[in-house]
């Protein structure tokens, strides 16, 4: 199994340019989290990454081969979206799940009939209802089923918990997982719902305005996450050359979130205390609007 | 089972503290098959690359052995090398504080040593 290279990705629509110079690569039988505010350019970038949409700029390599028009690395990489195709071309709509389900097994050259069987019961769905007949919820759960049983070595989930009650997300992070240990391959989840897979990631893209703000392993990276809390003079002189992020303050109560490394010589006051903060912090205060930011 | 994460440290670090608790509260006997990488992994939600982290924290330690093909086990003498470890780091985790705390309180030598005897008494099954 090779790497996915994306290099120096830009994507324009009109005047607008939605992805600029991104580059990232994805290794082999990892789990990914690609972050994003709403408009951020990550359903954009997941669809440039199965060629669905073409880059304006940019390659995607799957090893040494691009993957552009290159039927036999596409059929490597599956992308499970709000908008993919089941919802968009007419007669798949109408057809049941269990033929949706075929037609792919013909397209991808395979697919897991068994994992498929237990994971639609567990859900509770039916193999024969078309698909167009589905809530919300239940279309989520029918993609989600195809997403994990086709043999492909990369996974990238564009919503993956769109509509799901906590039950059925708790049903599809233990799926995944199962998928993941009996065949290990490589996901991306792009999700809004952070702290449900924080730890479930081992890498962490964040996709701001465009860009890569982000690329690193989890642990690194909540690793460079403190909060420091204690008297505002004690917080100010012990974070004067830390990177801040956010700050609020409440009385004489300070609280700062720095993300980076701490002055290895510089002691820490009593007063002060030192925890960390989580990946949806980390997230909400590096994608927050500059302008508030700064002010 | 029940485990619970902060964000204090490494969740890997959180996870082999939470299987040593388990082994030193009985919870898992010496002897005993612990639950899989993978299993845990499902269950807790978390990358099973690091369940697996934790866990070798402990199979390093000696405290958990894993038999090929067969799955993790509680080591023997794994409970006697936790309360071991324990004793030799009750000092500084707790005596220390509570020092600290006392002397921040204004509490006297003799005032926080009635109160450890207190906490004797009313805790009954005291020291074996």
């Amino acid at each position: 199994m090779d790497m996915l290279k994306i290099s120096h990705v830009e994507k324009h629509f009109g005047k607008k340019q939605v992805l600029k110079d991104v580059s990232f690569e994805l290794a082999p039988n990892k789990i990914y989290a690609l972050l994003g505010r709403n408009g951020a350019g990550k359903s954009t970038l997941l669809s440039i990454m199965i060629d669905a949409l073409r880059a304006n700029k940019g390659t995607i390599k799957m090893g040494d081969q691009p993957i552009s028009d290159n039927d036999e690395m596409l059929g490597k990489i599956y992308l499970m979206s709000s908008e993919s195709s089941l919802d968009n071309v007419m007669f798949q709509r109408y057809l049941k799940l269990k033929d949706i389900f075929k037609a792919n097994e013909s397209f991808y050259g395979g697919f897991d009939w068994e994992t498929a069987g237990q994971m639609v019961n567990k859900f509770g769905i039916s193999l024969d209802v078309a698909y167009s007949k589905f809530s919300t919820g239940q279309k989520t759960m029918a993609k989600l089923v195809l997403a994990l049983c086709l043999p492909v070595d990369y996974v990238f989930l564009d919503e993956p918990v769109l509509g799901l009650d906590a039950n059925h997300r708790d049903l599809f992070y233990q799926e995944l997982l199962k998928s993941y240990s009996n065949r290990p391959r490589t996901f991306v989840i792009s999700t809004h719902l952070i702290g449900e897979i924080d730890q479930l990631v081992e890498h962490v893209l964040i996709l701001d305005d465009g860009r890569i703000i982000v690329d690193q392993p989890t642990e690194a990276l909540l690793d460079h996450c403190f909060l420091i809390s204690g008297p505002v003079k004690a917080v100010d002189e012990y974070t004067q050359d830390l990177h801040i992020i956010h700050q609020q303050t409440l009385a004489n109560i300070k609280t700062a979130y720095v993300f980076g490394k701490l002055n290895d010589r510089q002691a820490i006051p009593d007063t002060v205390k030192i925890e960390h903060y989580d990946l949806q912090h980390l997230f909400m205060y590096i994608t927050n609007d500059r302008g508030l930011e700064n002010a | 089972m029940h485990f619970s994460f902060d964000q204090t440290s490494p969740i890997y670090q959180q996870i082999a503290a939470q299987l040593e608790e388990m082994i030193f509260t009985g919870g898992f006997k010496e002897g005993s098959q612990i639950p899989s990488t993978n299993e845990l992994s499902r269950e807790l939600h978390i990358n099973p690359a690091t369940v697996l982290k934790g866990m070798n924290l402990l199979v390093d330690a000696g405290l958990l052995e894993k038999h090929r093909g067969m799955g993790t086990f509680v080591s023997k003498g794994a409970h006697a090398q936790v309360v071991e470890e324990r004793r030799k780091s009750f000092y500084d985790e707790y005596v220390v504080n509570v020092v600290d705390e006392a002397q921040k309180l204004n509490l006297s030598e003799e005032r926080l040593i009635e109160l450890i005897k207190r906490g004797y008494e009313e805790n009954g099954h005291a020291e074996n």
